[in-house]
């Protein structure tokens, strides 16, 4: 029952997807692990989800990209039950090895580093392997001087790794840093869904934050939230014009015109993101 | 009263039937002294058994327990001259965070924590120590004052979680936490943090980027709370106790996979049977810690607190 459904406690950073939603709320179904958000039908939110290969596609000028850590693998450091089951059907469904792809390429002749996370892969959640590839797309970044993008879409920190993911959180916040440090450009996008500890780390960190129309970005998921105030949200809360609205992202980009706004804000901050002078 | 590990029951019946021996004792004039001393040895003898073999829920229980001593009885015991200073500048003052200035030993620091309360009304006042946006950037406002006048910082964590409420979102929760991880990780001056608690995912971490982190032997530290992980994985929160195996959760743990870089010994029983002596070990480990941590030179500090997060794990 609906009502089930939104009783139900849960406290962490990760909320349960709605697989299907119609005329009938009895037939909402979840899928295992984390995401959106009741008020949204599933096809909007299947549509709104990033595939990483596209992105890159999408973003990168044709034939640039250099991927890097392609075959970083998860282990099982907990020796945690079933996690070695959900990774290898989280690579059969994405053919992929983990939950973010990093590199290198060209976005209208200026080279950029570029992370995008794969919303697909368990939710797009962030155990040891994410960090590791992400602190070393950021470290990259420093060695090369080169601005560093990264798409987020992920569920937060990945339990099954448990506190050895929340370490992640300040790996990539000292990483990025040290990115500061160096002058370079940080851009962050910010993509359906974006929540938990991803959140409360580097998508946050941006220089320059942008987010797609009606991306779900939060720390805590909707139903948690529901859950510890007792009552519904209001409409909206929680997507990006809201949090546009309420000044924590610069700019609502639309996936057809991120290339365009992302390579004006990468030659305004002159070649290769380095600071003048 | 707090509530009772369902270990301690046995060592309770047998600590009333030394006392009742001990009236016996008194009234009737007769000297039970060796029979009560047998028992207390063996009382202690079963404590000790407990203690040394508890189950990672019966630790939670402990990390839990409400009459755990927090962040305002250590800073009591161990700093002369404390101040307590308030507010964010932005918005408002976090009851869930204090911060203030004092002295550790006559060395003047910043001490930050997390503050549950001791009962139900403080902790209605305390937000049951789950923070909201304003108390992480109250932290960070009194980090960087630190900073500025070269204190120590130390900070004791001790939270459920971050709070999850409309206003939190609304103020930027995740940006509040993500903002001190990244500036702890470069602050110029050291840093010692200590779980004493509950260390709650992302709302304990946006405290806990130290230098050294020491950890009270009955804490915990998790990524998520074991009801929070049992009711995602099995649909259900009351096989926490399940949870709370798995997840790998106690200072034991935490110690084998480079995340904490201490145990602190507490009493028998837990910090709230003996809170000074509880506070002693503390002292002992910031006492030592702090020590070598200044005699380092500021950029071998920064240096070695970026090597410590980057190397967990890979």
């Amino acid at each position: 029952m609906l009502k089930d459904f939104f009783t139900r406690k849960k406290y962490a950073t990760i909320a349960v997807q709605a697989k299907t939603y119609k005329e009938n709320p009895t037939e909402i179904k979840e899928i295992e692990d984390i995401g959106p958000v009741s008020n949204t039908s599933y096809d909007k939110i299947k549509d709104s989800r990033i595939n990483p290969r596209q992105i890159i596609q999408d973003i990168i000028d044709e034939e640039t990209f250099v991927e890097y850590d392609r075959d970083l693998e998860a282990s099982n450091p907990l020796d945690f039950p079933d996690y070695n089951t959900k990774i290898a059907q989280a690579k059969e469904a994405t053919k992929e090895k983990e939950a973010v792809i990093t590199g290198e390429g060209d976005i209208k002749g200026e080279r950029a580093i570029i992370c995008v996370m794969n919303p697909n892969f368990m939710m797009g959640s962030m155990g040891t392997v994410v960090g590791e590839k992400i602190t070393r797309a950021i470290e990259k970044a420093i060695e090369k001087k080169l601005p560093l993008i990264i798409f987020s879409a992920s569920g937060g920190a990945r339990m099954q790794e448990g506190i050895l993911s929340l370490m992640q959180m300040a790996k990539t916040s000292a990483a990025l840093a040290r990115l500061d440090e160096s002058g370079l450009l940080y851009i962050s996008v910010l993509t359906d869904p974006t929540t938990g500890g991803v959140t409360a780390s580097f998508a946050m960190l941006g220089d320059i934050v942008l987010a797609e129309p009606g991306a779900l970005i939060g720390f805590a998921g909707p139903r948690v939230i529901e859950q510890t105030i007792k009552q519904k949200l209001p409409e909206g809360f929680q997507r990006a014009e809201f949090l546009l609205e309420k000044g924590f992202i610069d700019k609502i980009v639309k996936r057809e015109d991120m290339k365009d706004t992302l390579s004006k804000i990468i030659r305004l901050h002159s070649r290769g993101g380095e600071v003048h002078g | 009263m707090g509530k009772i590990l369902e270990a301690e029951k046995l060592v309770i019946e047998l600590e009333n039937k030394i006392n009742e021996l001990k009236e016996l004792s008194d009234k009737n004039n007769i000297d039970f002294s060796h029979e009560i001393y047998i028992l207390q040895r063996k009382v202690n003898v079963i404590k000790k058994q407990i203690y040394e073999n508890l189950s990672p829920w019966q630790i939670v229980s402990i990390a839990r327990h409400q009459d755990r001593p927090t962040t305002l009885d250590y800073i009591e015991i161990l700093i002369e001259d404390f101040i307590e200073f308030h507010g964010d500048r932005y918005f408002g003052d976090d009851s869930a965070i204090i911060g203030g200035i004092g002295r550790f030993q006559g060395l003047p620091v910043t001490i930050i924590g997390h503050q549950k309360g001791r009962n139900t009304k403080e902790n209605i006042k305390r937000n049951f120590g789950m923070p909201n946006p304003e108390g992480y950037r109250k932290a960070l406002r009194l980090m960087k004052q630190a900073e500025k006048f070269r204190r120590p910082v130390i900070t004791f964590i001790d939270t459920p979680g971050a709070y999850c409420g409309l206003g939190a979102e609304e103020r930027g929760q995740g940006e509040a936490i993500a903002l001190n991880l990244m500036e702890m990780s470069r602050l110029k001056t050291p840093i010692i943090s200590i779980i004493i608690g509950e260390g709650g995912s992302g709302g304990a971490l946006a405290l806990g980027v130290g230098d050294k982190i020491g950890m009270l032997e009955y804490s915990i530290y998790s990524v998520i709370s074991p009801e929070g992980l049992a009711s995602i994985l099995w649909k259900d929160a009351k096989k926490a106790e399940e949870g709370a195996k798995v997840m790998k959760l106690t200072a034991k743990d935490l110690l084998a996979f480079g995340v904490i870089d201490k145990i602190i010994k507490e009493p028998l029983g837990g910090a709230h049977k003996d809170k000074h002596l509880a506070a002693k070990n503390i002292k002992k480990y910031i006492s030592e810690e702090l020590k070598a941590l200044m005699e380092l030179e500021l950029e071998e500090l920064i240096q070695k607190r970026y090597e410590k997060y980057r190397s967990i794990y890979f």
